[in-house]
C-alpha cells in the first residue's frame, strides 16, 4: 500500500508536468492548427534560459525562474509564432508540422552544439526529503512539484471561464471566423495562446529538469509524452490533456515498477497506437464526422 | 516538354550518371564510403517518396524499416546466408509490415498519422536495444561480411560502391515505372483529393496500404546495403532521428517529384562532407579557387560544416517558408513558370478527425 | 423499371435528423432532380446512398440489390458515378489523366495495372470524353490551371468516363457562368439521351432543374414533401411555404 501510494504520487507529479506541456500543445491546435512536433524542446531549453540567468546574471533560482519564463514566453511565443507559424500557416497543416520538426532538430542540435553536450546540474525545488502522506513517505519534490502542476491547471481554467480575454480565447479556439464576425481579435488572441504555451512549458522545464537535469536531449521523450497525453485525452480539449497527463504519467510509473524497465516507455506508445485506433478522437474528446 | 529540355535533361543526366561511374577513381576510401553512404540512403528516400510524396501519407517510421532491414542482413549474413537471401528476406518482411503500419492510415490522417508512425519507429528501436538475445542490444552486430556477386567477392570500397549504385539505378527504375503506371495515377489521386478518389472506383484502402508497403520494401533494401556497408550495427543510426532525417531530405529534395530524393539525400549526406573538405575541392577549380575562397571562405563551410544538423534545420525550415516544394520543385518552376508555388503534398479536402 | 430505389433512409448527427425516413424509386433512364432549401439534407443523402456517410437506419437497392453501406469504389465500379457539391477534379494532373483516373480501376486487376499499358486501353475513350466536353485545347494542361467553368466541365466528364448506368450530380451548375450552363445542360440531356444514362441532379437552379429533369423530389428538413411532375411540384403550395419560410 505504501509502495502504491508513492508510485501514484511520483505517477501523478509527473503526470502534472506532462500536462501542462499537453494544454499547450491543443491549445496551439485549437487556436491555429499549429502541431508542434518541437513541443519536447520548448521543455528542454526554458532550463538553459533559467541556467544562463543564474550564471550570467547571477540571479537566485526563482529569480532565474522567472526570467526563464519570460525569455521563453518571449522566444517560444513570440518568435516562434511571427517566424515560423505565421509564414507557414497558409502552406497548410503537415508543411507547418514539418516545419516545426526541424525546428526540434535545431533547437536540439543548437544546445548541444554552443552550450553542451552533457547534463548540466539544475537546483532541486525542495530539499530531499520524504514527508508522511497517507502512511507512505512522499518525496516533498514530488508533493511541490503535484502542487504547482494543480496551480497552474487552476489559474488557466481561471483565467479561460471567467475573464473576458479567456472567454474570447475559447471563442476563437472553437471557431475563429464567428470569433473574428464578433469582434474579438483573434490575432491577439492566437498570440496569446502562444505564449500561455511557452509559458506553461518553461514552467513545467522549471520542475521536470531538477529530476533529469538539463540536457539537450530532455525534450525527446517529453515532446512524445505530451502528444500522447494530448491524443488520449482529446485532442480538442484542455481537460482531456489533464486526463491524459495524469494517466500517461500514473501509467509511466506503475508500469516501470511492476512490468517492465526497460520497455517501460514501449507502454505509452502501445496506449498511444491503441487509442488512435480504437477511440482517435480520444477518452474526452468529441467525435466530428468526416466532411465530405 | 520541348526538344530542347529534353535534350538538356538527357546530357544532365548522362554526366551526372557518368560522373557517378569515374567518381571512385579519384577519390579515398572514405570518399567512396560517403558515396555509397549517398546511394543507400537515397533508396531509403526514394521509398519515402513513394509513401509521403506520391501517395500523400506521412511517414516516420522510414528509419525503423532501414532498421530492420539492417537487422535482417546482419544476422543472416553473420550466420552464413548470402546477402541475397537477406535482400529477399527483409524487403518480405518490410514489405509486410509496412503494410500492417498502413490500417492506422486507414482511420486516421496527417498529424495522427506522424503520431502513431513515430511511435511505431520507436517501438522498433526498443526491441533493437532491449532484445538482447537475437540483436545483441546495444553492442550490436559486428563482422558484417561484404557479399559476394556471382562468386566476386565486392570487398573492396569501390566494387561495394558499384553494387549498390547499381542497385540505386535498379531502384530507381523500378519507382519511375511505378509511378508512371495507374498505380502512379491512383498514388497521386489518393494524396490531392482520397474522398474523390473513392468515388471513381479508386479503391483507396488497398492503394494507402501499398503505399505503405512499398515505401517500407525500399527502406528495407537500403537496410540489407547499409549493414554491410558499415560492417557493425547497433541500435543508435536507427533511432527516430533517422526516420526524421529521411523525411526532411524528401521534402528538401522536393516531395512528389521523382529527383526529389536524389538531391535531398545530397543536401543531408554530401555537402556536409563537401563543406568540410571545400579547401581541397578548391584546389581543384585551378584560376577560379582563389575568387571561391573569397566569397566562401574555407573556414566559414567548415563551421557550417560542423554544425551542420543546426544550419541544415534552419534551411529546412526557409525552404518551407519560400519553396515548400523542396529544391527539385523550385527549379521546375524556374523552368516552366506555370504556377505560384504550392505544397505538393496537402491534400485537397482533409478528412477531419478530432 | 427502378435502378435505384431508397427505402426509409434517415442519417441522424447527435440528435440532429439530417435525413429522415426518406424513400423514393429512380426509374431506368430518367432524369430525377432533387430541390430543396438550403440544410434540407439534399447532399447528406447523396452521401449515404453512396456510401460515404453510413445511414442511420434504411435501404438502398441498385437493381433490386441491398447495396446499404457498401464503399463508394466497389458501388462506383457497379456503375454508380457522382459528382460532388464543391469542385473535385485532381489539379496536379492533366486532363487526359484525369479522365483516365476516372476509369482505369474498371479495367484489369491491380497487377494489369502495374505492368500493363500506362492508358489502361483508355486513350480514345478519354478523347472521346475531351471531345464530347469540349476541353481539346486543353487536354494535356494540369487540371489546376483550367477556369472554373473548364474544370467544372472536367468534373462532370470524369464522372461519365466509365459509361456509367446511374449518375448523382450535386449541383452541376452551381458557379457555372450562363454559356457554360447551356452547354453543360446540352451534355447532360445529350448523354442521358444516347447513353440511356440514369441521372439524379440536386440543383439549387430552378431553371436548369425543370428544363433537364422528368421527375422530382423535394425535401425539406430532411423529409420528402412533395414528388412529382415539374409543373406540378412547382406549384405545389407545401414547396413555395418550404422555399419562402414560414
Amino acid at each position: 500500500m505504501a509502495d502504491f501510494i508513492q508510485l501514484l504520487v511520483a505517477g501523478l507529479a509527473t503526470g502534472g508536468i506532462y500536462a501542462l506541456v499537453a494544454i499547450g500543445f491543443t491549445l496551439l491546435w485549437q487556436t491555429s492548427q499549429t502541431i508542434n512536433f518541437a513541443q519536447g524542446e520548448f521543455v528542454m531549453l526554458p532550463a538553459f534560459f533559467m541556467l544562463g540567468a543564474m550564471s550570467v546574471l547571477g540571479l537566485p533560482f526563482w529569480g532565474a525562474v522567472v526570467v526563464g519564463i519570460l525569455v521563453a514566453a518571449l522566444v517560444l511565443g513570440v518568435l516562434f509564432k511571427r517566424l515560423v507559424v505565421d509564414p507557414m500557416l497558409h502552406h497548410g497543416v503537415l508543411p507547418l508540422a514539418i516545419a516545426t520538426m526541424a525546428l526540434s532538430l535545431f533547437l536540439k542540435e543548437a544546445v548541444k552544439d554552443f552550450y553542451s553536450a552533457e547534463a548540466q546540474p539544475f537546483p532541486p525545488l525542495a530539499a530531499d526529503v520524504n514527508v508522511s502522506f497517507l502512511g507512505a513517505a512522499v518525496s516533498l519534490q514530488s508533493l511541490i512539484v503535484v502542487a504547482i502542476a494543480i496551480g497552474a491547471v487552476v489559474a488557466l481554467q481561471l483565467f479561460l471561464n471567467n475573464t473576458q480575454t479567456g472567454r474570447r480565447m475559447q471563442a476563437t479556439a472553437q471557431n475563429p471566423t464567428v470569433a473574428r464576425i464578433l469582434g474579438i481579435p483573434v490575432e491577439r488572441m492566437i498570440l496569446l495562446a502562444f505564449v500561455i504555451n511557452a509559458v506553461l512549458a518553461a514552467l513545467a522545464s522549471a520542475l521536470v529538469t531538477p529530476i533529469y537535469l538539463a540536457k539537450f536531449s530532455n525534450g525527446e521523450y517529453l515532446g512524445i509524452a505530451a502528444f500522447i497525453a494530448a491524443i488520449v485525452g482529446g485532442f480538442n480539449q484542455v481537460r482531456g490533456a489533464i486526463l491524459g497527463g495524469l494517466l500517461l504519467g500514473v501509467v509511466d510509473n506503475f508500469a516501470a515498477a511492476y512490468l517492465s524497465a526497460q520497455y517501460r516507455a514501449a507502454i505509452p506508445l502501445v496506449l498511444l497506437i491503441v487509442v488512435i485506433l480504437f477511440r482517435p478522437q480520444g477518452l474526452l474528446g468529441r467525435v466530428e464526422e468526416r466532411t465530405v | 516538354m520541348s526538344r530542347a529540355r529534353i535534350l538538356l535533361g538527357s546530357a544532365t543526366g548522362l554526366i551526372i550518371v557518368a560522373g557517378l561511374i569515374a567518381a571512385p577513381f579519384g577519390l579515398k576510401p572514405y570518399g567512396i564510403y560517403i558515396l555509397t553512404l549517398w546511394a543507400v540512403t537515397a533508396i531509403a528516400a526514394i521509398g519515402l517518396n513513394l509513401t509521403l510524396g506520391y501517395a500523400g501519407q506521412i511517414s516516420l517510421a522510414q528509419g525503423a524499416f532501414v532498421g530492420i532491414g539492417a537487422y535482417a542482413a546482419a544476422l543472416l549474413t553473420t550466420h552464413g546466408w548470402p546477402l541475397g537471401a537477406a535482400y529477399v528476406v527483409a524487403a518480405l518482411a518490410c514489405f509486410a509490415i509496412g503494410w500492417l503500419l498502413g490500417y492506422p492510415a486507414l482511420r486516421v490522417q496527417h498529424h495522427y498519422l506522424a503520431f502513431v508512425t513515430l511511435a511505431f519507429s520507436t517501438l522498433i528501436y526498443l526491441v533493437l536495444r532491449n532484445e538482447e538475445w537475437i540483436t545483441g542490444g546495444i553492442y550490436g552486430i559486428s563482422n558484417i561480411p561484404r557479399p559476394s556477386l556471382f562468386g566476386y567477392l565486392l570487398r573492396s570500397p569501390r566494387d561495394f560502391y558499384y553494387f549498390c549504385l547499381a542497385n540505386l539505378a535498379l531502384v530507381s527504375l523500378a519507382a519511375w515505372w511505378l509511378i508512371r503506371s495507374p498505380w502512379g495515377r491512383a498514388f497521386v489521386a489518393l494524396r490531392e483529393n482520397p474522398v474523390r478518389a473513392l468515388s471513381l472506383g479508386v479503391d483507396t484502402r488497398r492503394y494507402t496500404l501499398m503505399a505503405f508497403a512499398l515505401g517500407a520494401a525500399l527502406g528495407g533494401i537500403s537496410g540489407v546495403l547499409y549493414a554491410p556497408l558499415v560492417q557493425y550495427i547497433d541500435p543508435t543510426p536507427f533511432s527516430l532521428l533517422l526516420s526524421l532525417n529521411l523525411l526532411l531530405m524528401v521534402i528538401v529534395g522536393g516531395s512528389g517529384y521523382f529527383f526529389g530524393p536524389f538531391v535531398g539525400a545530397v543536401v543531408a549526406v554530401l555537402l556536409p562532407e563537401w563543406l568540410q573538405s571545400a579547401d581541397r575541392l578548391y584546389d581543384a577549380l585551378g584560376p577560379l579557387s582563389d575568387v571561391m575562397r573569397f566569397v566562401l571562405p574555407p573556414d566559414a563551410l567548415k563551421y557550417v560544416a560542423k554544425h551542420y544538423l543546426v544550419a541544415y534545420a534552419i534551411f529546412v525550415m526557409v525552404l518551407l517558408v519560400f519553396r515548400p516544394s523542396g529544391i527539385i520543385g523550385f527549379f521546375q518552376r524556374r523552368f516552366t513558370r506555370r504556377k505560384p508555388d504550392t505544397p505538393p503534398a496537402a491534400p485537397v479536402t482533409q478528412a477531419k478527425v478530432a | 423499371m427502378a435502378v435505384l430505389e431508397v427505402r426509409d433512409l434517415s442519417k441522424q448527427f447527435g440528435g440532429i435528423h439530417a435525413v429522415e425516413g426518406v424513400s423514393f424509386d429512380v426509374n431506368e433512364g430518367e432524369i430525377l432532380g432533387i430541390i430543396g432549401p438550403n440544410g434540407s439534407g439534399k447532399s447528406t443523402l447523396f452521401n449515404c446512398i453512396l456510401g460515404q456517410l453510413h445511414p442511420t437506419s434504411g435501404e438502398v437497392r441498385l437493381d433490386g440489390r441491398a447495396v446499404t453501406g457498401m464503399r463508394p469504389c466497389d458501388l462506383n465500379r457497379l456503375g454508380v458515378s457522382r459528382t460532388f457539391q464543391l469542385l473535385q477534379v485532381f489539379p496536379e494532373l492533366t486532363v487526359r489523366e484525369n479522365l483516365i483516373l476516372a476509369a482505369q480501376e474498371h479495367k484489369g486487376s491491380m497487377l494489369t495495372r502495374l505492368f500493363g499499358a500506362r492508358d489502361v486501353g483508355l486513350t480514345g475513350d478519354a478523347g472521346r470524353m475531351i471531345e464530347f466536353f469540349r476541353l481539346a485545347h486543353v487536354a494535356e494542361a494540369k487540371a489546376g490551371a483550367l477556369s472554373y467553368g473548364q474544370q467544372k466541365l472536367l468534373d462532370a466528364a470524369m464522372a461519365f468516363m466509365a459509361g456509367p448506368r446511374l449518375v448523382l450530380l450535386d449541383e452541376p451548375a452551381g458557379g457555372v457562368n450562363l454559356t457554360m450552363l447551356a452547354n453543360l445542360r446540352d451534355r447532360l440531356a445529350a448523354i442521358n439521351r444516347e447513353e440511356g444514362a440514369t441521372f439524379v441532379v440536386i440543383e439549387h437552379n430552378m431553371e436548369f432543374v425543370m428544363a433537364l429533369c422528368s421527375r422530382i423530389v423535394v425535401l425539406a428538413e430532411g423529409r420528402i414533401i412533395a414528388q412529382g411532375d415539374p409543373a406540378d411540384v412547382r406549384r405545389d403550395p407545401k414547396v413555395i411555404e418550404a422555399y419562402l419560410g414560414h
